[in-house]
């Protein structure tokens, strides 16, 4: 984050973008920011607007409307030069499977305007940064998927671009790649980049973005930090799982009072929102102890971002196998 | 300038070292071509009369326009992948040159042509072809096929943006080329068609180019080498410029 008090520009700045094809009102007035070093999330389901949004800031596409600023650059006015100073990793691994990792690099080295020799000492220490050295000097198409993000997100950083734009960087890999991916971005913003990052993982924006915007067919209907977003959905979950099922009722009714909402059930477990965080699991066990009630477990529950999306766009953010446990 | 020469040199290398790695395509410029030829002439070549001339000497010139003319379909193929695999993104968002994409590809098209215009000219020597030109002449030629196969490979990476897919461009390219190619003096003389396909041959551009390239290697009569030139720019004065265009729009999947 900026210190404060300087009036630093946002790496990010977007006001009232709207983007449409034909009637399909892709981006009806985006605004969001980011600051330099941070990670921002959009997060959104498939044809929320994502990928334009990304099309637009990266000089792909025109906006119809609004002001796009990014390192300081305007989209339209700047385009030339702002295109030395972005790196895009889209959600195809953009590489060259007939070229080495190697020749894949060292080309869009040479089409940042670098010699030879210079794009291919970069493309070496890339290859050797993303553990793709021993691969360098094979074709991409003898790639894994991983290995190719790898060297996609490689060429985005040939340049040193200080901002970073990731379109769903993680779909299709699988779980060890997905860990590696989120390390390497970890590493990129604590060098100083600012990435912006598309996802429909709810987890990878809670574990990277250090604000959230969730945009919902072309709008953007939230925006905060993980933890804002969690909050506004409401508090903390008290879960209490039962050592015997039959008593839910009884505990139903004993655990009624410590919430607005009527505690749900499932089997031997009973749920409830709590808002006041202090004391409420004492005053819990307290109740379910007075009742006769014997408890094999109990714990408040944060809000997943799951839970945030499924209150604030009224379905479950797509592409995730945890749809069931936010009902 | 500087900086499209350079970019368009990249691109070329990157369109052209892929060639020994990848054999069927290298197959596809060798030894289709080839194939092309000793089928004409020995299935075809007894029943086809091309009065004044072997079939050997009538057919050369018409086969290898047609065939540079066909040169460009790698472009139009390796474009629509690019599209589709996100490249074409990737490159956009370069601070490259914006017609560089497309005119590196049609300059590797013209290094590739160059390669499948020599093997099949040594085919045609080997099975009877002969020269009646100077070395001028000879040059000439091979500049006029190299400036005709240029032109077609920005109709190609035209098409290669347009389509959804490359097996669309793969049909869409033939269904355009083929009757071209064919209706033309290419491969048998135009008076021997009906009126109405005679009047279509004699002004295809294909039939020009190749009477264009009779008169330079065989010293026939009646074609004009400057209409040939002058179709070449006119084809990439129409369609480089709507390919380029369509480029800046282009939006992968």
């Amino acid at each position: 984050m900026p210190a404060r008090g300087y009036t630093t520009e946002p790496a990010i700045s977007v006001t009232g973008l709207k983007k449409h094809f034909g009637d399909v009102r892709a981006l009806d007035g985006v605004d969001l920011e980011a600051a330099p070093g941070t990670v921002i999330g959009l997060l959104g389901p498939n044809g929320a607007g994502k990928t334009t949004a990304v099309r637009v800031m990266t000089t792909l596409l025109a906006p119809d409307a609004g002001t796009v600023r990014v390192a300081g650059l305007d989209v339209i006015r700047d385009a030339a030069v702002l295109r030395t100073r972005i790196g895009l990793a889209g959600q195809y691994a953009a590489v060259d499977e007939n070229l080495t990792g190697v020749e894949n690099l060292v080309m869009v080295g040479r089409l940042y305007g670098e010699g030879r020799a210079r794009a291919k000492r970069r493309a070496r220490e890339l290859l050797e940064r993303f553990e793709l050295g021993d691969a360098g000097d094979r074709p991409a198409r003898g790639y894994s998927g991983g290995m190719r993000r790898r060297l996609d997100l490689a060429a985005a950083l040939v340049a040193r671009p200080p901002v970073l734009f990731l379109d769903e960087p993680t779909t299709g890999l699988d779980p060890r790649s997905r860990l590696g991916m989120w390390t390497t971005i970890e590493d990129l913003v604590a060098d100083g980049t600012t990435v912006l990052l598309t996802t429909q993982y709810l987890d990878e924006a809670d574990r990277l973005a250090d604000t959230i915007v969730v945009i919902d067919s072309g709008r953007v209907i939230a925006d905060g930090t993980p933890d804002e977003l969690k909050d506004r959905v409401g508090g903390e979950r008290l879960v209490v799982a039962l050592a015997d099922a039959r008593r839910a009722a009884a505990a139903i009714e004993a655990l009624a009072p410590l919430s607005d909402e009527p505690p749900a059930s499932d089997g031997d477990t009973v749920s409830l929102t709590v808002r006041g965080r202090s004391g409420t699991i004492v005053e819990a066990v307290r109740r379910l102890d007075g009742a006769g009630i014997g408890v094999a477990d109990l714990g408040l529950r944060r809000p997943t971002l799951d839970d945030v999306f499924l209150s604030l766009t009224g379905h479950a953010a797509e592409a995730t196998d945890d749809e069931e446990e936010s009902r | 300038m500087r900086r499209l020469v350079a970019d368009t040199m990249v691109i070329a290398e990157r369109n052209l070292v892929r060639l020994p790695r990848a054999p069927d395509l290298l197959l596809a410029f060798t030894v289709q071509p080839v194939m092309f030829v000793l089928l004409f002439v020995y299935v075809f070549g007894g029943a086809i009369v091309t009065p004044g001339y072997a079939y050997e000497d009538f057919l050369i010139p018409g086969i290898i326009v047609q065939n540079i003319a066909f040169g460009g379909f790698v472009t139009a193929l390796g474009l629509n992948e690019d599209l589709h695999k996100g490249l074409i993104d990737r490159f956009r968002s370069l601070p490259m040159a914006r017609p560089a994409v497309l005119a590196g590809r049609t300059l590797a098209d013209t290094v590739t042509n160059s390669l499948s215009v020599a093997i099949l000219l040594a085919t045609g020597l080997i099975i009877g072809f002969s020269f009646d030109a100077s070395f001028v002449e000879i040059v000439g030629g091979l500049g006029v096929l190299l400036a005709f196969g240029y032109a077609f490979s920005w109709v190609f990476a035209l098409l290669g943006l347009l389509v959804s897919s490359p097996e669309a461009a793969n049909s869409l390219g033939f269904i355009a080329v083929f009757p071209l190619t064919f209706i033309s003096s290419a491969f048998v003389p135009v008076d021997s068609m009906p009126a109405a396909l005679q009047w279509f041959a004699e002004v295809n551009p294909f039939t020009i180019v190749v009477d264009a390239m009779r008169t330079l290697w065989l010293d026939a009569p009646g074609g004009s080498v400057w209409g040939a030139v002058a179709w070449s720019l006119a084809i990439i004065a129409v369609f480089a410029p709507l390919a380029v265009s369509r480029y800046r729009k282009a939006a992968s999947h």
